[in-house]
């Protein structure tokens, strides 16, 4: 599904990414680990298509297409999501209102329909239900005067409405406590299918407690240097990055 | 909304001013230029009565002597008053059916989109069109005068009804006011006259439907609504004006009238052709609103400005009455090389008056956006309250948004607020709608709209619709 192969990013003509590989299936779980200043959000972003940054050298393939010159609308229509590190505040503009644009926008794209308000509807409360979310939250300004831990929950209440089949999580785990995280995780298990992959981008292992990584990646200084199971996160955990 | 994106895209395709184009009707123009022989011969045309002449007269006497204002922030080059021509009508005017109305005029209208036959069907709305000043058709007033509601144009009331015309015209703003006001006062061209009777409440929206049709004419309109005790009235103006290369002035009075109990809703969406990218031509919109509130009576104005080249206009409310009470929302946005000041007053006389100012200025290209507004609370104005708040956004980094607010109270009791917000548009903002797979324009739209909603829910239904689409045209490619 995605196949990023030695790649090379930079931002202000420094040099983040130094030659990154990952291998990415459907239906499988990915952990990125690296300690801060790694690459790890340049990673996502890079993928999501910012424009911040210069992709020196190297290649991304998303379902065998080479996207690097799609912009990020058109790599969020072809089912690409990053949930965001900091999510943005748009006032006077509802989570509703927000996600229901969102997904006209790529069923637009897409050349399909737009989809019913009934069936929006419908689908919005049983999303929200999946996450714990109160109604009364979907019709507050996006973002604005949220806690932390409601910006992540909306983050992973719009990657259950749009369904991705790729989805970044970008340090989803921080600010969360240990219910909202319990929360998270378990609406993305339900997410989780055969044919979407997940990579989880993270700092820390607790995240992996209660999501079950296929593989975990151990990024340090702009390449990965270690890939193994879920053991790995357990090593890092215990013995940190130097270790490496 | 009940727009299409499809509708939208096609319109954000055409970049230049979508209604740049004139209607080739045989008018009837003056010479230009403006002295006392020009104003009798205004006033003769329209077969005015003596009085109304004489009012006339004396209008352009003190607007001789009088200087235009240079104290708002906008810089544009003066108009010469003596190269306009200051009267131009279609030569038929009235008609009893739309067949006998001319063809090319029908034709404008369905660019406009709003034509007649449509507005027609629209039940709620009434339409009284001011098409080159002077009115070519009038719908549904039968129904209204049912209700004894008088909708005409003003021209038809001086004749029709000279006791109330005589009563209210330049009672709230008076011909010296200003040099605007008292140009208009002098040369006035048509406009609307709207009067709800006691306890009426008026069953749909009035609606004027304005348009600058004539190269080089001025466009001097002239509005008086006047709601008897206990009456309710919501009214919506709304402009589109041909592409010109050369300015064209427009200068309008607006004239309300809330008597005890009563209550008015004035509603304008303007989009006067506002230049082009490179900020030659465009209108000049100097326009004065004022509304008097008596006891217990509301006046609210809401605005969408979108449109001209340069805008000054300050909508407000004098609060005579007790308990009365005063609205301002605005929407202004500028974009390219517009200039716009704007804002209003809310003059608290009145024990126990209300006020509340909202003000949402969007500032793009190279445009420069002003709010100046005064707040002022009379001796006698025990327990005034006024809250104010005004935003403005900015797009890129050549833009400039001003705040100007004045607060003068002379009562202790006086409860003031003021807040007022800068933002811009965040890269971040348009990337995170990005990655959800929203374009950069509908992103920009969604920042927009969601910046000015609590003057969108403002607007009635049919307005707060084209408004949207008007701010998300105006503003296109502004981010880029």
């Amino acid at each position: 599904m995605l196949k990023i192969e030695n790649l090379h990013v930079s931002i202000d003509d420094k040099e983040i990414l130094k030659g990154l590989s990952l291998d990415v299936k459907p239906g499988e779980i990915h952990a990125i680990m690296g300690p801060n200043g790694s690459g790890k959000s340049t990673l996502s972003s890079v993928i999501a298509g910012s424009e911040d940054y210069e992709v020196v050298k190297g290649n991304i393939f998303y379902n065998d297409e080479n996207i690097e010159d799609l912009s990020a609308e058109e790599r969020a229509n072809k089912g690409i999501f990053m949930s965001f590190q900091y999510p943005v505040e748009i006032p006077g503009i509802t989570v509703t209102n927000f996600i229901k644009t969102a997904i006209n926008s790529n069923l637009k794209a897409r050349g399909e329909k737009e989809m019913p308000a009934g069936d929006m509807l419908k689908k919005i409360r049983e999303k929200s239900k999946l996450l714990e979310i109160d109604s009364k939250f979907l019709s507050r300004s996006l973002n604005e005067g949220f806690s932390g831990g409601e910006k992540k929950r909306n983050e992973i209440f719009q990657m259950a409405m749009l369904e991705p089949s790729l989805a970044i999580l970008d340090e989803t785990d921080s600010g969360l406590d240990i219910d909202a995280l319990k929360i998270v995780a378990n609406g993305v298990n339900k997410l989780k299918n055969d044919d979407n992959a997940i990579i989880i981008i993270t700092h820390y292992q607790r995240l992996l407690d209660y999501i079950l990584p296929d593989f975990v990646h151990v990024l340090q200084d702009g390449k990965i240097t270690k890939s193994g199971d879920k053991s790995l996160a357990l090593e890092l955990e215990e013995k940190g990055y130097d270790w490496i | 909304m009940a727009y299409t994106e499809e509708e939208l895209k096609k319109e954000l395709e055409s970049q230049e001013y979508q209604y740049g184009f004139t209607t080739d009707i045989d008018s009837e123009t003056f010479p230009v230029g403006l002295n006392e022989d020009i104003v009798k011969a205004i006033s003769k045309k329209k077969n005015e009565p003596e009085w109304m002449t004489q009012w006339r007269l004396e209008a352009y006497s003190s607007w001789k002597d009088m200087e235009e204002p240079n104290w708002h922030n906008v810089k544009y080059k003066k108009p010469d008053f003596q190269a306009i021509s200051y009267f131009s009508a279609p030569k038929t005017n009235k008609y009893k059916s739309l067949d006998e109305v001319d063809p090319e005029l029908i034709k404008t209208f369905n660019k406009l989109g709003i034509s007649i036959e449509e507005q027609k069907k629209l039940a709620g709305v009434a339409v009284d069109i001011v098409m080159d000043s002077v009115s070519v058709a009038t719908t549904f007033r039968e129904t209204l005068a049912e209700k004894g509601i008088i909708f005409c144009s003003i021209s038809e009331a001086i004749k029709d009804y000279p006791e109330l015309v005589k009563k209210y015209i330049g009672k709230v703003i008076p011909r010296k006011d200003n040099y605007y006001a008292a140009l208009n006062s002098a040369v006035f061209s048509d406009g609307s006259f709207c009067y709800i009777p006691k306890g009426v409440k008026c069953p749909m929206e009035l609606s004027t439907y304005f348009r600058i049709n004539q190269a080089g004419t001025g466009q001097f309109e002239r509005t008086l609504v006047i709601a008897d005790e206990g009456s309710y009235v919501s009214y919506l103006e709304g402009c589109t004006a041909p592409s010109r290369d050369e300015n064209q002035l427009h200068a309008a009075v607006v004239e309300l009238i809330a008597m005890d109990n009563a209550e008015i809703k004035y509603s304008t969406v303007q989009n006067w052709y506002p230049g082009n990218k490179q900020g030659k031509g465009g209108v000049y919109n100097f326009v004065t609103k004022r509304g008097l509130c008596n006891t217990n009576s509301k006046i609210s104005w809401t605005q969408v400005e979108t449109g001209s080249a340069v805008t000054w206009k300050y909508p407000s409310c004098i609060l005579r009455g007790d308990n009365s009470i005063g609205e301002f929302y605005s929407i202004a946005v500028t974009n390219n090389y517009q200039q716009a000041d704007t804002g209003t007053k809310m003059i608290h006389i009145g024990k126990n008056t209300k006020s509340t100012i909202i003000s949402k200025g969007i500032s793009a290209g190279k445009s420069q956006n002003s709010y100046r507004g005064l707040v002022q609370i009379g001796k006698r104005a025990s327990n005034a309250r006024n809250f104010s708040q005004c935003d403005s956004l900015l797009m890129g980094n050549n833009c400039g948004a001003h705040t100007f607010p004045y607060i003068e109270a002379k009562n202790k009791s006086a409860q003031i607020e003021h807040e007022a917000t800068t933002s811009k548009i965040g890269e971040d903002q348009i990337f995170y709608c990005n990655q959800r797979g929203i374009d950069t324009e509908k992103a920009i739209a969604l920042i927009v709209n969601g910046f000015s909603k609590e003057v969108l829910n403002k607007l009635p239904m049919e307005f707060a619709v084209e408004a949207q689409k008007l701010l998300e045209i105006s503003l296109e490619g502004s981010v880029g």
